[in-house]
């Protein structure tokens, strides 16, 4: 009896250790069966290289350049900002800031992570957008710039804790052996300590990335959600996510435009599979 | 000029300082400002009314409700099974190319664009399952969502019991799952509370998984069953900052802060769970 009991609790535990398995597949299993029928229309390559995006235009144009080109603008602007500003916050927190000041600056960052991306939009909407546009003296605040600073605020997070995780898992006699060579503690840090936790830092820049490319609603509030290709980062634009979110609630189940916002869910799903992927590469090398 | 290595140093250090503050002035600032302008817009009315006049008016009581409603039901989902696929993870999985398997799609689960659950949660839960927008596809979807979370702190709060703990169990005659059952998960408990809570705190503020699945634009009544679409505090604030014109700014701080607050108290009393297990720890 009770063996048949602990059995069944065995097989039920194994059966929700699968659930993650399960859910990856099946996600991607749905966005498939929904996006796919949007290439009987069009053509994968007219699909991705199209440059114009009317979707409920007779007949719609499904081309995805241009929000490709918008995801990619915000994305390498909030990389250009966060990546130095995330590992230095790491380099401070983990190797200078002293033990009880490292406490609240990690609390700070874990606050950051936690604000939900809307209420970052909002606050973006209020305060950011109106200085972008005064400074720059733009009919509009609503730029790709804009967008960028705040989806770098929303990589920091990750970036410094992954990357300070990697520094703090270098091993200490590296350290010692540096300083005992008489280097600085800024040569140390520079020459030994960055060296030996690159792939842990490469890590934290790629899943930050991995952030932004994902990021929804405040790039959705605070980017202009304009479709076309941009000429500079002054002007607005709008990414994969938020057109699938701006759009979807309008969007007819079952309608060419429907299966094209799938579509694009498949291209997201796609890039986020090969940075995580990757990513989790990098931290086992490390171990 | 010789370069002098105690000048580099002050130099770089200065510049790693700089980076520090550029991070943690701007949240301080973020908070200070939601605080400053949302409090006075916040008293027992604009808590409990419904809005009125196309949320011009009134209070967010619904959005409340909407998302009490939302988090419970996509904690109820979730946390039984992430507790068990964490209890496999620690206790029953060997070092092979399963787990491996495991592990990465977990971590590609916490990777994927939370707009992407949306659309999966559309498609299956809405459209598939007809359950419409509804409570019951928003709280799935976002269980689902926060499955990574709550199997990854579980999983940790777990594998910090010791594993002499369990040697003794199992030498006194328990079989595995007894031990588990009586001995580690008891002394994973807080770590495990941690996790469900920091997966509360994620759950209500999401807003693009809960676009298509369950809220509603403008509701100004409380859902009756969990086939009923629902208000929600994070996508109520979106409305009524971007969709919605002329609404008093007072309204749009107060929701921000209520928002705020809700998900950093949350996140508090995650921390102060961790913080006072650390102390009472024996081993």
């Amino acid at each position: 009896m009770r063996k048949t009991k602990e059995y069944c609790i065995e097989k039920l535990i194994l059966l929700c250790g699968l659930a993650s398995v399960f859910f990856v597949v099946l996600i991607f299993f749905f966005l498939l069966k929904e996006g796919l029928a949007v290439f009987k229309i069009i053509n994968p390559f007219n699909f991705l290289l199209g440059k114009s995006w009317y979707p409920i235009s007779e007949p719609p144009q499904l081309g995805i350049l241009p929000l490709i080109f918008g995801s990619l603008l915000v994305t390498i602007g909030a990389a250009i900002i966060s990546i130095p500003i995330g590992v230095g916050c790491a380099i401070y927190i983990a190797e200078i800031a002293p033990l009880k000041i490292k406490e609240t600056l990690k609390a700070g960052i874990e606050l950051l992570a936690a604000i939900p991306s809307v209420v970052l939009g909002f606050i973006g909407m209020v305060t950011l957008v109106p200085l972008v546009k005064t400074i720059f003296h733009l009919p509009t605040g609503l730029t790709a710039l804009s967008g960028a600073i705040m989806l770098a605020f929303m990589a920091m997070p990750t970036i410094v804790s992954i990357a300070e995780d990697a520094l703090y898992s270098v091993p200490k006699t590296y350290k010692e052996g540096a300083l005992a060579l008489g280097a600085t503690h800024w040569q140390t840090i520079w020459r030994v300590m960055l060296p030996a936790a690159s792939s842990g830092i490469l890590a934290a820049v790629m899943l930050g990335i991995g952030r932004v490319i994902g990021e929804t609603m405040a790039v959705m509030m605070i980017t202009g959600n304009a479709a076309v290709i941009p000429n500079s980062i002054l002007v607005p634009v709008r990414t994969l996510t938020a057109t699938i979110a701006a759009e979807m609630g309008e969007a007819v189940v079952g309608s060419e435009h429907y299966f094209a916002l799938f579509a694009i869910g498949i291209v997201l799903f796609v890039i986020s599979f090969a940075i995580n992927i990757t990513a989790d590469l990098f931290l086992h090398k490390r171990q | 000029m010789i370069r002098n290595p105690y000048r580099t140093q002050k130099i770089a250090f200065f510049f790693l300082l700089l980076a520090t503050l550029l991070i943690v002035i701007p949240v301080g600032l973020i908070v200070v400002i939601i605080i400053q302008k949302g409090l006075p817009a916040i008293n027992w009315q604009f808590l409990v009314d419904m809005p009125r006049q196309g949320m011009r008016a009134g209070g967010i009581f619904p959005a409340i409700i909407g998302t009490i409603y939302l988090v419970t039901g996509a904690i109820i989902f979730a946390l039984p099974i992430g507790l068990l696929a964490a209890i496999y993870l620690s206790e029953y999985s060997k070092d092979n190319l399963l787990t491996r398997l495991i592990k990465l799609a977990i971590v590609n689960l916490a990777g994927v664009p939370s707009v992407v659950y949306g659309l999966f949660g559309l498609a299956l839960f809405v459209v598939f399952f007809k359950f419409g927008a509804s409570i019951l596809s928003g709280s799935l979807t976002l269980g689902i969502m926060i499955l990574p979370v709550i199997i990854t702190t579980s999983r940790e709060a777990l594998e910090s019991v010791p594993y002499s703990f369990r040697e003794v169990s199992l030498s006194l005659g328990a079989s595995k799952w007894q031990t588990i059952r009586h001995i580690v998960l008891p002394n994973a408990i807080p770590g495990i509370l941690t996790g469900t809570i920091l997966g509360l705190g994620r759950a209500a503020g999401e807003t693009a998984p809960i676009l298509f699945t369950v809220a509603a634009f403008y509701l100004p009544q409380l859902p009756n069953s969990i086939f009923d679409q629902a208000m929600a505090l994070p996508y109520h604030l979106y409305v009524i900052s971007t969709q919605v014109p002329n609404v008093d700014e007072k309204i749009r701080y107060g929701t921000a802060f209520v928002l705020l607050a809700l998900v950093l108290f949350m996140n508090l009393v995650a921390i102060i769970i961790r913080y006072r297990f650390r102390k009472k720890k024996k081993w």
